[in-house]
C-alpha cells in the first residue's frame, strides 16, 4: 500500500485515504468544436500505459479533497515527488535514457 | 502411551502442568511450554501425515515455519475447525484437538499410499497437467478428486465464533525477528530513542538462542534474553510482539503482522479477547532479522519418518527436553551439523556415527565430538535409508571430492534418525515480497536479500552470519544505523560475551548421489509437501523446462503452504545441475506474502457480519422499520422498497400504493438523493458547463431538472437543481451518483477551470427530504404550513422557503410521479418530526407510504429516466428522447456537447428509448429481455434493443415497459419481439415512453 | 432581482445567497441527532460504568462550513471579527474559544462548531460581513459530535484508522479528516487522551457499531 504525501495537508497518509484519476496533465481543448473526431478521441480515450515514470492526477478524496499530481514510477512503485495543479514535473523521463534504451 | 522421549530435565517446559491433547483420536500427555510437534515426538508419533502424491508416511523434520508434513487441522468442534496449521509452531494448549488432514482411513494404513508404492512411477512431474486437463469440462470432478486425495485440510462449515481483527500502528524502527541479532537491534534503536515494534513468530523471544546450549556472558542464553525483553519492555514507546509472524512486507515499508493472541489458550477464545489480529504497521526502518533456515540433504528415501534436519534435534533437545529417537545418525556438509550429534549425546543417547561429506573435518565443533569420542565418517554420506514408517537403518558410503559420485562400497547402519545439514538458507522471504531478486553467495552457499527500494536493514543470520557473535554485531549495527538514518543519537551496548568458535570451510553439497542414477534410485525428496523429488526436477529439464520459473510449475516444487522453505534451494541446485549450470545461473524463484498461511478471519477482520459494509439510514429509517418496510440497497443505503400490509403479495402491496398516490396522497423518504450546496458568483456558469441545458436565466426561486453528461456526450446522471440564491444554487444528483457527481464537480473546477468562483458543499445529510405527491398532496401540506402553497402562488416548480408542521422548509413543487407534489426539505435533525407530523395529518387525506419500487412504476408511467438504470454510459440525451434538455445556443462548451456529435453518436439507427406496450396487457416483459424483429428468423437473431424498465401499472390496468430499439423513435408503432429463455416470445408494439397523462395536466393543477 | 441593484456591496452579496434559520421555535423538543434513538442518556444510566472507552454525543451543535481564500486578509480579518479567533491557516490545526471552534479541512475550507442556537446568527453575519468570493453552508443536520476518551482511546482508533496518534505527531489541536472504518470521520485531539469525532449522519449507525464492537475488550462507558 502506497504512503503518499499529500502536498495540501503537509503530511503523508495511507493510499486508501486517496484516489487514482489517472493520466496528469490531460488539458481539455481550449475548443472543443474545432477538434476533428480523431483529436477528441485522442483527448478522450488514449493514454500512455508507460513502465517507469508516469505522472498521475490523484484525490485526497477522504482528506481534504484537493487533487494534485504525483510523479510515481509504475515499476518500483516510487514516488518521485507531488505537485499542485498547475505545477509542472521535476523528475522527468530524460530522453537520452529512452533513445538509450530503444537502441 | 508414556512421554518416553521426554527428558527428565532442561528444556524451558513447565514439567509441573500436564496438558492433555488429541491426535486422530487418541489422547496424549505433554506439558506446558511445548508445542503440538515437540509434545507428538514426546509420545513417540512417528507418522503425522501421507505424502501428497505417493501417499508416503511422512514425520515431523523441522522445528519452525519451515516444517512442511506435520500440517495438521485443528478444533474440538466443527466451528473452530483450523486447517494448515504447522504443529511446530502451535503451542499446546489442554484439550487440544488435531488430526492429520490426508491418508484414508488413516496416516497408519492408508490405502492410497497403495498408489505411491505401485504406482510411483506412473505419476511423473506434469503429471496432472497430463492427465486431467482433457476434457476440460471434467476439471471440477478431477479438481474434488485430487484435492481428497491430496488431503488438503478444510474450512469449518459453522461460524467461526472468535473474533479477529486489525490495528494500525506506525513505528521508527520495525524489527522483524526476536533472536540474537534481531534483540540487538531493538535494544539499540530503543536506546537511541526511537519507536519501535520488535515482532517473533514465537511465543518467547530469543531465536536460535532458546534452542541453543551456548552460553552468553558465561550464563544460559535465556538470561541475556530475559534481561534485554525487560528493558525493551520499560520503554514506553517500544512494542513487543510475541506470537507475531510478519506475513508480508508491502510497498512503502508497509508490513503486515499476524498476532495470534488465544491460539494457544484455547481452541475457542476467552471471552471479549480477540482471537488473531493483523497489525498494519508503516515503519520508517524495517531491520530483518529473521534468521535461517538449515537445509537438509537429498538422498534416497529422506522421506521416511525419522529423518530430520540437524537444528530441529538440537531444539526439541535443548528447548523441549524430547530426544525423538534413540539412535542417531548426523549427516552434514557443515560444522553446524556437528551440534546435534553433541546434544544428542549429552542427552544420553547414542550417537550411531557422524558422516560428513568433506573428507577433512576439523573445526571446533569437530573436535569436540572426537573427544567425546563419537564416530566420524569423513568423505562419506548417506546415500540411503531404510524403513517406511520410521527409519531402521542407513547406508553409507564414500564420496568423491566434489561430492558427485560414489567411490567406495556400502557400509549399513542401524538407526531410527537421521539428522542431515546440507547448511543453512537466509530466511529472506519478506525482502523478496517487494520484487527485489535475491543475489547468490558462493561464501554463504545460500542466497541474501537483494537490492530494495524499501528502507530495509538485515541482520544476523538473513547475511548469512549465523555465528551468535557475529549475528549479535550486526544486529548492534543495524540499529545504530537506524538511529543514524532516523537522526537519533548514537548509543553503545555491551555486547554478551560469546565463544567464538574455530569453523571449518562447509562443502557445497545438495544432491547426495546414489550407486544408481536418480531416475532409478529410490526416491530423492526435495519438496515434501508437494512431493516433488531430485528425478522428478531431472525430468521436467529434460523435457525442455529451463528456467527456473517453469520448473517450478511443472513440477510444483514450492508451490505447497510451506512456500518451499526447506526445498527450493535443493530444487534449484538439482535444476542447476540437469541444466550443467550455475545456480545463480539458473536463479530463484521469488517470494510472495504471506509467509505461512493466514486465517482468513485475520485478512477479513472486523468487516463481517453487521460491519460487513456500512448501512447508511435517512432521519426517518426507525419509523420505516416500525412499519415494517422491507428494504432495497442503493448504494450504501436502506432505502425503504415497500411497505406490505399483512396478508398482502408484493405485486398487492405495489397495487395499493400506486392507487394512493394516483388517487389521494403517497409519501415517500427522498432524504437519500445528492444534494450539493453551490455558491459563488460563476455558480451559474458552471452548472452550464456541467449540465447539457442552460441555466443562464434560471430566476431565484426557481428549479430546473438537468442532465450530466460525460465528456463522450453520454448520459451519467441527472437531477433537479434549484437556484436559491442568484449566486447560490442547491444541486440534486442520483442517490448512487452522489460522490462521484462531487468529484466531477471538483475536478473540473480545480484541475479545468480553477478562475470560476464557485465553492461545492455536500450537503446530503444535512437535508431529511419528504415528498408528497398525488392529488391530495395540497389539502395536507396546507394543514402544516403557514405558507401559500395554492396553485397562483406556489407554482409548478418553484421553490419556497415556509414553515411545515412548526420546522422553516424549503418546498420543492417539482414531481417524479406526474402528480401534484412537493417536497418537503427541513434540516435533517427536524426530519423525523415533520415526517410523523404528516403522517398523523395525512390520515384523513388517504396518505399512504410508498418506496422505491412504487416510485419506479410511478415514473415509468410517465416516462420519466432513472439514470443508471435507463442509461448505461452509451447513451446520450437525444437517445432518450431528451434532446429537449440540450441547448446549444451556451457559448461555452459544455461537456458532453462534442462528444454528442461525434460521428458515432449522429449516425442513423442508434438504439433509442421507447415505449413498449405487450400484445396481451397481462404480460411484463422481464427487465433485459432482449428484442428481435423476427422471432422466427434465422439463428443467431440480430439484436434490435433490450428492455430497461418493465412493470406492472396498476393505474392503467396493463403492463409497461421502456427499452432500447435500434432506430425506435422513427419505429412508433411497429412490432417487435422478446423471445424469453422458456421458449415463449411476447410481442409488443413500438410506443411513446410515456403512458399516464401524456400532456402533464396533473402535476399544475 | 433588480430591485436589489441598490443596495451597499455587502448586502447584495448577502442577498445572492440563501440564508435561512432552520430552527423551529420548539427546538428543543423537535430535534433528534443522528443518535438519538440509541439513548445515550439512559445507557450512561444503565450501562457500564467502568471501561477503556468513554464516549459520549454532542448532539445538535450548530455545524457551518467556511470556503474563502486563505490568502484574502479582508475576509481574514473578517472571519476574526465575527468569531473572535483567526483562522487557522497552518494545516491540520485548530483553533478554539468558548464555545467557537474552527478546524482547518483543506486550504480553502473550515469547520466552525458553535452551539446550536447560535447557527443562523453566526451565519448572519458572516452575509453581512464577509467580503468577496466565499461560501457558508450550515451543515448542522448532517453530522453529529462524538467525544471518544479513555485509557484504550488511542488504540481504538489505531483499530479504526490509519492515522499516527503518537502525541509527538499527533498533539492536542491537531485535526485530520480520515477513514474511519469503512465509513469517514474528522478527528481532533482535545486532551492527551481525548478526541473528538465528527461523523455523518448517514453513518452515524454504523459508527456506532464499529465502536461499540471495537471497545468490547476494554469496556465501554456511556456519558450523557
Amino acid at each position: 500500500m502506497l504512503h503518499i504525501y499529500c502536498p495540501h495537508c503537509g503530511e503523508y497518509r495511507d493510499e486508501e485515504e486517496f484516489h487514482s484519476v489517472g493520466q496528469a496533465h490531460i488539458a481539455r481543448p481550449l475548443d472543443p468544436e474545432a477538434c476533428s473526431d480523431e483529436e477528441w478521441g485522442e483527448y478522450l480515450f488514449f493514454r500512455k500505459n508507460p513502465r517507469g515514470l508516469h505522472h498521475e492526477l490523484w484525490v485526497h478524496s477522504a482528506g481534504c479533497r484537493k487533487f494534485f499530481n504525483m510523479t510515481r514510477d509504475t515499476q518500483t512503485y516510487e514516488i518521485k515527488e507531488v505537485y499542485k495543479i498547475g505545477e509542472q514535473p521535476t523528475v522527468v523521463v530524460q530522453l537520452q535514457a529512452v533513445s538509450g534504451a530503444q537502441s | 502411551m508414556t512421554q518416553h522421549n521426554r527428558l527428565t530435565s532442561g528444556g524451558r517446559i513447565d514439567r509441573s502442568t500436564s496438558m492433555t491433547f488429541t491426535y486422530n483420536g487418541k489422547s496424549y500427555q505433554g506439558y506446558k511450554g511445548d508445542t503440538l510437534a515437540s509434545a507428538m515426538l514426546a509420545n513417540g508419533i512417528d507418522v503425522v501425515a501421507r505424502s501428497f502424491k505417493y501417499s508416503r508416511p511422512r514425520g515431523i523434520v523441522a522445528a519452525g515455519a519451515e516444517e512442511p508434513n506435520a500440517v495438521l487441522q485443528l478444533g474440538a468442534t466443527e466451528a473452530t475447525q483450523v486447517p494448515n496449521v504447522r504443529a511446530t509452531q502451535q503451542e499446546l494448549f489442554n484439550g487440544l484437538v488435531s488430526s492429520s488432514t490426508n491418508g484414508w482411513p488413516s496416516v497408519d494404513t492408508d490405502v492410497m499410499g497403495m498408489i505411491g508404492k505401485i504406482g510411483g512411477n506412473m505419476m511423473p512431474p506434469g503429471f496432472y497437467y497430463k492427465t486431467f486437463m482433457f476434457p476440460e469440462s471434467l476439471w471440477e470432478t478431477y479438481e474434488s478428486m485430487i484435492r481428497k486425495a491430496a488431503g488438503m485440510g478444510r474450512a469449518p462449515r459453522e461460524t467461526d465464533p472468535d473474533i479477529y481483527d486489525s490495528i494500525n500502528q506506525h513505528c521508527d524502527v520495525m524489527v522483524v525477528g526476536a533472536g540474537p541479532a534481531g534483540l540487538a537491534a531493538a535494544l539499540t534503536a530503543a536506546r537511541g530513542g526511537a519507536r519501535v515494534i520488535i515482532a517473533d513468530e514465537q511465543n518467547e523471544f530469543g531465536g536460535s538462542l532458546l534452542n541453543s546450549s551456548e552460553p552468553l556472558d558465561g550464563k544460559p542464553a535465556a538470561d541475556w534474553v530475559h534481561d534485554v525483553v525487560q528493558e525493551l519492555r520499560a520503554f514506553e514507546n517500544v512494542t513487543l510482539l510475541p506470537r507475531s509472524t510478519v506475513n508480508g512486507f508491502h510497498d512503502h515499508n508497509f508490513l503486515t503482522v499476524h498476532e495470534r493472541r488465544t491460539d494457544h489458550l484455547a481452541d475457542i477464545a476467552p471471552a471479549k479477547m480477540v482471537r488473531q489480529r493483523m497489525h498494519r504497521v508503516r515503519a520508517k526502518w524495517v531491520i530483518l532479522a529473521t534468521g535461517a533456515h538449515e537445509r537438509p540433504l537429498v538422498y534416497a528415501n529422506n522421506d521416511v519418518p525419522g529423518c530430520m534436519i540437524t537444528g530441529a534435534v538440537s531444539a526439541y533437545i535443548n528447548r523441549y527436553g524430547v530426544v525423538p529417537g534413540n539412535d542417531l545418525v548426523v549427516m552434514t556438509t557443515n560444522d553446524y551439523g556437528y551440534q546435534a550429534a553433541l546434544d544428542w549425546a549429552a542427552a544420553g543417547r547414542k550417537v550411531v556415527a557422524i558422516v560428513d561429506t568433506r573428507s577433512v573435518a576439523n573445526g571446533d565443533r569437530v573436535e569436540a565430538a572426537r573427544q567425546r569420542g563419537l564416530t566420524i565418517i569423513t568423505g562419506s554420506a548417506v546415500i540411503e535409508v531404510q524403513g517406511s514408517k520410521r527409519v531402521t537403518g542407513v547406508s553409507v558410503a564414500a564420496l568423491n571430492a566434489s561430492g558427485t559420485q560414489i567411490v567406495g562400497s556400502v557400509t549399513k547402519l542401524k538407526a531410527d534418525t537421521v539428522a542431515s545439514s546440507g547448511g543453512w538458507s537466509p530466511v529472506i522471504h519478506l525482502s523478496c515480497h517487494t520484487g527485489s531478486r535475491p543475489v547468490w553467495s558462493d561464501a554463504v552457499v545460500g542466497f541474501l536479500p537483494g537490492p530494495t527500494l524499501q528502507k530495509q536493514l538485515t541482520a544476523g543470520g538473513i547475511n548469512g552470519q549465523y555465528e551468535t557473535a557475529n549475528a549479535l554485531q550486526e544486529g548492534l549495527e543495524a540499529g545504530q544505523q537506524a538511529l543514524a538514518k532516523l537522526g537519533l543519537p548514537d548509543v553503545e551496548l555491551v555486547l554478551p560475551k560469546v565463544k567464538t568458535l574455530n569453523m571449518a570451510a562447509p562443502m557445497s553439497l545438495f544432491h547426495v548421489p546414489h550407486l544408481k542414477p536418480t531416475s532409478q534410485a529410490p526416491k530423492q525428496f526435495v519438496d515434501y509437501q508437494t512431493d516433488v523429488t531430485a528425478a522428478g526436477i531431472e525430468i521436467a529439464c529434460r523435457e525442455g523446462f529451463e528456467a527456473i520459473e517453469h520448473v517450478k510449475r511443472y513440477t510444483a516444487m514450492g508451490f505447497g503452504t510451506d512456500q518451499g522453505k526447506l526445498g527450493n534451494i535443493n530444487g534449484m541446485a538439482v535444476a542447476a545441475k540437469a541444466l550443467n549450470k550455475t545456480i545463480p545461473e539458473t536463479g530463484t524463484t521469488v517470494f510472495r506474502p504471506n509467509y505461512t498461511p493466514i486465517a482468513f478471519g485475520a485478512i477479513i477482520g472486523r468487516n463481517c457480519g453487521a460491519l460487513f459494509e456500512p448501512e447508511r439510514y435517512t432521519a426517518m429509517h426507525k419509523w420505516h422499520v416500525e412499519q415494517g418496510a422491507l428494504f432495497e440497497d442503493v448504494g450504501q443505503w436502506k432505502r425503504p422498497w415497500y411497505f406490505p400490509k399483512a396478508g398482502e403479495t408484493i405485486q398487492q402491496t405495489l397495487n395499493r400504493e400506486c392507487l394512493a398516490v394516483r388517487n389521494a396522497v403517497g409519501i415517500l423518504d427522498a432524504s437519500t438523493l445528492g444534494k450539493i450546496d453551490i455558491q459563488g458568483k460563476d455558480a451559474r456558469e458552471f452548472l452550464g458547463r456541467v449540465y447539457s441545458n442552460a441555466w443562464a436565466k434560471l430566476p431565484v426561486g426557481k428549479c430546473r431538472y438537468g442532465l450530466m453528461c460525460g465528456e463522450d456526450g453520454m448520459v451519467f446522471d441527472d437531477g433537479v437543481t434549484a437556484c436559491l440564491g442568484e449566486n447560490h444554487f442547491l444541486m440534486t444528483t442520483t442517490t448512487g451518483g452522489a460522490a462521484h457527481v462531487y468529484e466531477w464537480l471538483e475536478i473540473y473546477h480545480q484541475t479545468e477551470w480553477p478562475e470560476l468562483e464557485v465553492y461545492f458543499n455536500t450537503v446530503t445529510d444535512h437535508w431529511s427530504t419528504a415528498t408528497i405527491t398525488g392529488p391530495n398532496s395540497r389539502k395536507l401540506l396546507e394543514e402544516l404550513t403557514d405558507g401559500d402553497v395554492s396553485n397562483e402562488a406556489f407554482r409548478f416548480m418553484d421553490w419556497q422557503q415556509i414553515t411545515v408542521a412548526g420546522v422553516p422548509a424549503r418546498v420543492f413543487r417539482i414531481s417524479f410521479t406526474g402528480e401534484l407534489s412537493f417536497e418537503i426539505n427541513v434540516q435533517a435533525n427536524y426530519g423525523m418530526a415533520v415526517w410523523e407530523k404528516l403522517i398523523e395529518a395525512g390520515k384523513k387525506h388517504g396518505l399512504t407510504p410508498y418506496g422505491t419500487e412504487t416510485m419506479h412504476i410511478l415514473r415509468a408511467e410517465k416516462g420519466f429516466i432513472i439514470a443508471g438504470q435507463d442509461t448505461d454510459g452509451s447513451v446520450h440525451p437525444y437517445d432518450l428522447g431528451m434532446g429537449w434538455c440540450v441547448s446549444n445556443q451556451k457559448p461555452f462548451s459544455y461537456i458532453g456537447k462534442r462528444g454528442m456529435n461525434r460521428s458515432d453518436c449522429v449516425r442513423e439507427n442508434r438504439k433509442q428509448l421507447v415505449g413498449l406496450k405487450t400484445k396481451n396487457p397481462k404480460q411484463v416483459i422481464p427487465e433485459g429481455s432482449a428484442a428481435v424483429l423476427d422471432p422466427n428468423g434465422v439463428k443467431p437473431l440480430s439484436i434490435e434493443g433490450h428492455i430497461s424498465s418493465s412493470y406492472w401499472s396498476e393505474t392503467l390496468g396493463r403492463s409497461i415497459a421502456m427499452g432500447f430499439i435500434k432506430g425506435g423513435l422513427d419505429k412508433m408503432g411497429e412490432s417487435v419481439f422478446y423471445p424469453l429463455a422458456d421458449g415463449t416470445v411476447i410481442e409488443a408494439e413500438i410506443c411513446s415512453p410515456i403512458f399516464f397523462d401524456p400532456k402533464g395536466e396533473r402535476q399544475n393543477v | 432581482m433588480s430591485d436589489v441593484t441598490s443596495t451597499t456591496k455587502l448586502e447584495q452579496a448577502a442577498t445572492k445567497a440563501a440564508v435561512m434559520n432552520q430552527l423551529p421555535a420548539d427546538k428543543e423538543s423537535l430535534g433528534q441527532s443522528p443518535l438519538h434513538h440509541a439513548d445515550f442518556a439512559s445507557a450512561a444510566k444503565r450501562g457500564a460504568q467502568k471501561g477503556g472507552i468513554h464516549l459520549s454525543e454532542l448532539a445538535l451543535l450548530g455545524h457551518l462550513t467556511l470556503r474563502c481564500d486563505a490568502g484574502n486578509l479582508e475576509q481574514l480579518a473578517a472571519v476574526e471579527a465575527i468569531l473572535g479567533v483567526p483562522l487557522p491557516l497552518t494545516p491540520l490545526t485548530s483553533v478554539e474559544k468558548g464555545a467557537y471552534s474552527v478546524r482547518w479541512m483543506s486550504p480553502d475550507e473550515w469547520l466552525i462548531l458553535v452551539p446550536g442556537l447560535e447557527a443562523f446568527s453566526i451565519e448572519s453575519q458572516f452575509r453581512d460581513a464577509m467580503p468577496g468570493h466565499y461560501s457558508l453552508v450550515n451543515s448542522s443536520g448532517g453530522s453529529t459530535v462524538l467525544m471518544l476518551s479513555g485509557d484504550n482511546a488511542v488504540e481504538l482508533l489505531q483499530k479504526s484508522t490509519t492515522i499516527d496518534w503518537h502525541l509527538s505527531v499527533f498533539p492536542v489541536g491537531k485535526v485530520v479528516s480520515t477513514l474511519f472504518a469503512k465509513s469517514t470521520a474528522t478527528i481532533r485531539r482535545t486532551d492527551d487522551q481525548r478526541f473528538e469525532l465528527i461523523i455523518r449522519r448517514s453513518f452515524a449507525d454504523y459508527i456506532w457499531l464499529w465502536i461499540q464492537d471495537a471497545s468490547l475488550e476494554y469496556g465501554l462507558v456511556i456519558e450523557a
